[in-house]
């Protein structure tokens, strides 16, 4: 290499000389690197210009002087280059190759360390920032999956009764309110287990939870995937049907879920039964439904049930002056006594 | 304080001494139940009662502590991305010692709101630095003595440190090399192990 060759591999370690003929003269240290040993041959067999597609030869290389030059090397065409022709005043040229955008791919594509980049270059710097955005991406994303995370288990525990499962007092709020807000028809049964006090009291708190974890499974089983069934607290329960106003069919309902809790339950060997009691009330479709009330009448209907002896469902008469209204079914066992009218205009 | 100062102290115990002292770090700080975010930013007594619950649980000094923690940045499998972004900073120990003045700034590039202290550096040979670290952030000259001690035995460099308390909190920790090649270092690709195809 001539003195000033080796300047320029100094400074330059990308360079590449080529003569008047379009010979390689000489190369810088890095460039070698990725091309392999190439001086002496041509230049345009061992890199391409892709763009401008008009420099194919060294009167072209000089005449691009000022451009920005975009080349592959023949022998790893995945590696792009891009480069710089000066004229070095003989007929030949000086070209000032880099990689670009594609420098962390081609630092290691080829193997490539610190010294082989000039101090003032920065591309320590680049592949320092791409590593460090990398770190800072993982790390806001590993946030927002736990941020994620944490907002839906506490949506879910916001809306969730922790010991049964079954949707609790605020969810149940929400859905009756939302009922309130339409003309769409629904059903209540308010459930509440009979004589579940002396269940905590006899054989402890663990079997009492471990017969309202049952309940909560009797009554996921007695509803449709629409229905709401709810723990209010204790051992008192809400099911919510919407579209669904047939008082018979909710009486049906009750009283296989009341046999279905008064089957025996077991805790370790303790053998023991319970029971429930159930109010139901219905609102038929129409305008100005207000669940309060009909959660108050349903209430009434389970006052009712209990004092009729218990372990049986009683259903409060349909509101009057809805439109569709069809009260006064007989066939209920139970009528409550008492039970005001609602009172409410439509 | 920025939450990254926090994760790191809370990393360091975990990783180190399990979660179960972490656990007892957080209940000495009453900060039990708190995960810190390396994304977010916290009150910066938060920090001080750290740093104190984890001298107190691990009964030992907080300026050994914090060594430790400087250690612990550059050689825990854990935190391998900031050993690699601290080996951009030279190709061997001299140049990256050389070059920190600039860890702040290459720092803010990659965290910008991440303030650290002020490195200054005095009297540069090649046989060794003098290094002023303002205490900023209380014992932060104690996190860099253990961080650059690890970085020398990360570039295979045998060195000598040592810190001396300096006047308006700022410390002077003294470096010398002995030899910069002293033994193997771990090995570092400029190419990034997760970008591998």
């Amino acid at each position: 290499m001539s003195p000033g060759e080796d300047l320029l591999s100094a400074l330059r370690p990308m360079f590449v000389s080529v003569d008047a003929a379009g010979r390689i003269a000489a190369l810088g240290p890095t460039l070698e690197k990725v091309l392999g040993r190439v001086a002496g041959r041509p230049f345009f067999e061992v890199l391409e210009v892709v763009r401008p597609r008009d420099v194919q030869d060294a009167t072209g290389l000089c005449a691009s002087a000022g451009r920005r030059l975009h080349i592959t090397a023949r022998a790893a065409p995945e590696t792009g280059l891009v480069g710089l022709a000066v004229p070095d005043g003989a007929g030949g040229v000086v070209l000032d190759l880099g990689f670009g955008i594609g420098v962390a791919e081609a630092v290691r594509r080829h193997g490539l360390t610190g010294s082989d980049f000039s101090p003032t270059d920065l591309t320590m710097e680049i592949l320092f920032l791409i590593e460090a955005q990398r770190a800072a991406m993982t790390a806001s994303r590993r946030l927002n999956n736990r941020l994620h995370a944490a907002r839906q288990t506490a949506e879910a525990e916001a809306a969730t009764d922790m010991l049964t499962g079954l949707a609790n007092r605020r969810a149940a709020d929400l859905a009756l309110a939302a009922l309130g807000e339409g003309d769409a028809a629904f059903g209540l049964v308010h459930l509440d287990l009979d004589r579940f006090k002396q269940v905590n009291d006899r054989f402890g708190h663990h079997a009492g939870d471990m017969v309202l974890k049952d309940v909560a499974l009797a009554l996921k089983g007695a509803i449709r995937p629409e229905d709401l069934a709810a723990r209010n607290g204790g051992d008192e329960f809400l099911m919510i049907f919407p579209g669904l106003s047939d008082l018979a069919r909710l009486e049906g309902l009750c009283a296989r879920l009341i046999a279905r809790i008064e089957r025996p339950h077991a805790h370790g060997a303790a053998r023991f039964a319970i029971s429930a009691s159930a109010g139901i009330a219905v609102w038929p479709g129409g305008p100005g439904s207000d669940p309060g009330a009909l959660l108050a009448r349903a209430d009434a209907a389970l006052y009712a049930a209990k004092r009729a002896g218990r372990g049986r469902a009683a259903s409060a008469p349909a509101p009057t002056g809805a439109s569709g209204a069809e009260s006064g079914k007989s066939g209920r066992k139970f009528l409550p006594e008492g039970l005001d009218p609602p009172g409410r205009k439509p | 304080m920025h939450g990254l100062v926090n994760a790191t102290l809370q990393c360091f115990v975990a990783d180190t001494y399990g979660a179960k002292t972490w656990g007892a770090v957080l209940r000495r700080a009453d900060l039990s139940g708190t995960e810190f975010e390396a994304m977010l930013v916290y009150d910066d007594a938060v920090t001080a009662r750290l740093v104190a619950g984890i001298a107190a649980e691990l009964a030992r000094p907080a300026d050994t502590v914090l060594e430790d923690v400087g250690h612990y940045l550059v050689s825990h499998a854990r935190r391998a991305g900031l050993r690699r972004l601290l080996r951009f900073s030279g190709r061997d120990f001299r140049d990256f010692l050389h070059a920190l003045d600039e860890l702040p700034d290459r720092v803010r590039l990659a965290v910008p709101d991440l303030d650290l202290p002020r490195i200054e550096l005095r009297a540069l040979s090649p046989e060794g630095a003098l290094i002023a670290c303002r205490n900023d952030l209380p014992g932060a000259s104690h996190v860099l003595l253990g961080l650059l001690r690890a970085m020398a035995d990360d570039y295979g460099a045998l060195a000598y440190l040592d810190l001396a308390r300096g006047e308006g909190g700022t410390d002077v920790i003294s470096v010398r090399v002995a030899s910069e090649a002293f033994s193997e270092g771990r090995a570092f690709s400029l190419a990034a192990e997760g970008a591998r195809r």
